[in-house]
């Protein structure tokens, strides 16, 4: 199905989007404003005539020295209707996006993963940590301006994740229930 | 009568666990021995791979993506190799097809051959472990064949395959492709019917097939709950219209459905192969015609200039793709494998993604074995085929 | 540092001790059992080095123990991510002495095709390896022999 097809069927259902359509070489490619991404992931979920009942994947891609500076690309599957497409949202840096989670369940990890590697900020998702790095580490390797080799000293120990205090109440806390009857 | 104070016991599983088919951290949350939620960490086997490939030229990211998924190497660098193809425009001659489905096929007997032994090691049987990689040998000697390499032959290249296929070749993939069915039939009498195995995995660990969609898993997964999506059959490539198979489905969804599927997926595995190598000739044509990308012979670059000069610049500076992006889904052993590329017009990738199916799928373990037990989510992971590798990248 | 005898006996200990010390020696590196430890591709092929076609049982290396406190090498194989490095080195510490590193393949030695951020570019910053062994992966001979080497290692070395 051709791009122009999906937005002449997406228009009505989504009134006041500006959607442009992309050039590509496999399927179609719509480009949706990020303030209207749930209402339109939503419009080709829930309509018969498209059904893209599956999110295959969200990743993003940074263009560094163009404005604005990330793509977010969500590429859906229809099932039923034997369809692809590929949905563009521009960000820039700094930018966030809504999560898309209400839609597809399966979008929590993926753009834990894109938060993780480039920094793009998902509004109520929830549970935005690192995935792939440890959680105390600093930058967004996937960013253009990330070192691909950095000079770092491994990191031989794991942090105690509780305070002194906490850790001495625990003991006190033990005892007292070991020899209380 | 006094009241029992209860509360939930946190125990940790992994990163190193003999279970967990890689480095996957599990925290569990369990009241007694049942499960009330599991936490998943993952990121100890990440390598950067994705970035890494930003520095490479085009040919030079084959090795790099083939080391992601490592139980099926070749599935990876297919899908890297389709996908820059697409872009670059290229046709590949029929030969080429038909052997790279040929690899796609051995590739997916290798990847399902570790799963059944690990699953059926976890589950107890512990020898069909080293029954199952006794017959991945056997293609592991095929892959040194054609490559000289066991495990990541980079055979697959972009513009084609590497050389030719070596002499002895047919005779190989033939002699197994004779004998494998009846070890398959070995390894059903083992366990399909086998009491403890079906225990142990009939109504664990069951996902609808709403669910599997909605978690994003459309492989061996979503057909244990019912789909019949296979890229195979919905999105041809490399000429898989053009062979005869069927799509092995069930319904149930549990460990056990899955565990039916992928047996029958071999099966049909062996037939597509054998379908496939009585295609194949001998010797041919190994790669497109297209100059940019494909290295000329080793005896005309000695004899001719312009195949020098071809030579030299393939090596030296690489090709360039055009500019834009593509994104090309194959079947993968674990479910839809996708690479997704942009270029930017240089010999250079500007960003290379895989679509990786273990990601999906342990995002959905919580979800799977609410309220089983320890023992079942081993079950669980197992029927997955989660492989770190390909989750990570 | 005393100078062992050519014959690897300690010519400043009494003669009983060293038949005992390389007695002992023989029993240690007769019956290594590896700790799992599989991290990537290669443990794929430590698997296979286990399985019946290059069996490793047949060099002492009988059983794969869960547990790394039962077990006395540590088979690095595959590739060190840094969020991986401390659990690998709480691993290694709760090996009792004495104990063994084997770095398999390219990756666990020198960080192999991975030169990047995410990758500890030989585990040796983590923990102190006895043999490396090259390759990606490496072939299970290739690892048999190794294990062989550390044998050796073993043998030479003082209780």
């Amino acid at each position: 199905m051709e791009a122009s097809a999906i937005i002449d069927i997406l228009q009505p259902l989504v009134p006041g989007a500006v959607f442009e359509p992309g050039r590509s070489v496999d399927f179609a490619t719509i480009y949706v404003p990020g303030d209207r991404l749930v209402e339109t992931c939503r419009a080709l979920h829930d309509t018969p005539a498209l059904d893209f009942n599956v999110l295959a994947e969200v990743t993003a891609a940074d263009y560094l020295p163009r404005e604005p500076r990330y793509e977010v690309v969500y590429h859906l599957l229809s099932v039923s209707k034997r369809l692809r497409l590929r949905v563009k949202v521009r960000v820039p840096s700094d930018g966030s996006l809504p999560s898309v989670q209400s839609v597809w369940k399966g979008a929590g990890w993926p753009e834990r993963e894109v938060w993780d590697m480039f920094g793009i900020i998902f509004d109520d998702h929830g549970d935005l940590r690192r995935l792939l790095m440890p959680e105390d580490w600093e930058g967004h390797p996937a960013r253009k301006d990330y070192p691909v080799q950095i000079r770092k000293a491994t990191q031989t120990y794991e942090p105690l994740e509780v305070s002194e205090e906490e850790f001495k109440a625990n003991i006190q806390r033990d005892r007292v229930k070991r020899t209380a009857h | 009568m006094a009241e029992i104070k209860t509360e939930t016991m946190t125990v940790n599983m992994g990163p190193q666990h003999p279970s967990t088919h890689g480095v996957l951290r599990l925290v569990l949350e369990l009241d007694g021995e049942v499960i009330q939620s599991v936490m998943p960490t993952i990121g100890y086997l990440h390598t950067g791979i994705e970035k890494t490939a930003e520095q490479k030229k085009w040919q030079q990211v084959i090795p790099l993506v083939e080391r992601m998924d490592y139980l099926g190497a070749q599935s990876n660098s297919l899908a890297y190799a389709l996908c820059v193809e697409r872009m670059l425009g290229l046709e590949m001659p029929q030969r080429v097809q038909d052997i790279r489905v040929l690899i796609a096929e051995l590739q997916r007997l290798a990847s399902h051959l570790i799963w059944l032994g690990t699953h059926a090691m976890e589950i107890g049987a512990v020898s069909m472990l080293f029954y199952a990689i006794r017959e991945r040998e056997l293609l592991l000697n095929i892959n040194e064949l054609i490559a000289g390499f066991r495990f990541f032959p980079s055979y697959i290249r972009i513009g084609g395959l590497r050389e030719d296929l070596p002499r002895g070749f047919h005779e190989a993939v033939n002699e197994f492709l004779d004998r494998f069915p009846t070890k398959m039939d070995e390894f059903e009498r083992l366990l399909t019917k086998n009491d403890i195995f079906r225990r142990r995995t009939e109504g664990v660990g069951a996902i609808s097939l709403e669910n599997a969609y909605q978690w994003g898993l459309v492989g061996p997964i979503a057909r244990a709950a019912g789909s019949d999506y296979d890229v195979r059959k919905y999105f041809p490539y490399c000429g898989y219209e053009s062979y005869d198979f069927t799509v092995p489905t069930a319904t149930e969804g549990d460990v056990y459905a899955r565990y039916r599927v992928r047996i029958a997926e071999m099966r049909q595995s062996v037939s597509i192969a054998k379908q496939a190598i009585s295609r194949i000739s001998p010797a041919g044509v190994w790669a497109c015609d297209d100059t940019r990308v494909v290295p000329p012979p080793k005896d005309k670059v000695y004899t001719e200039m312009e195949a020098l000069i071809q030579h030299f610049l393939i090596y030296s500076q690489g090709f360039t793709v055009p500019v834009g992006d593509c994104y090309v889904p194959i079947e993968g052993p674990r479910g839809e494998h996708g690479c997704y590329v942009v270029s930017d017009g240089s010999n250079r990738p500007w960003r290379v993604k895989m679509r990786a199916p273990s990601f999906m799928a342990i995002q959905a373990i919580p979800y799977v074995v609410q309220n089983g037990l320890i023992a079942d989510l081993v079950a669980v992971i197992g029927s997955t085929d989660v492989v770190m590798g390909d989750c990570d990248r | 540092m005393a100078t062992t005898h050519e014959h690897g006996l300690d010519p400043e200990l009494p003669l009983l001790t060293t038949t005992v010390e390389r007695l002992v020696q023989w029993a240690r590196r007769s019956a290594i059992w590896p700790a799992q430890f599989g991290l990537a591709c290669c443990a794929i092929e430590m698997m296979a080095m286990a399985a019946s076609r290059y069996d490793i049982a047949r060099f002492g290396a009988e059983v794969f123990r869960g547990s790394p406190r039962q077990s006395d090498l540590m088979i690095v194989a595959g590739r060190l991510s840094r969020k991986m490095a401390p659990a690998m080195r709480r691993v290694y510490d709760q090996m009792p002495d004495p104990k063994w590193v084997i770095s398999m393949g390219a990756c666990a030695s020198v960080g192999g095709v991975f030169d990047n951020y995410a990758i500890v570019q030989g585990v040796d910053q983590v923990v102190p390896v006895d043999v490396f062994v090259p390759g990606c992966p490496p072939r299970p001979e290739a690892l048999i022999y190794g294990i062989v080497q550390l044998q050796q290692k073993i043998d030479r070395s003082r209780a």
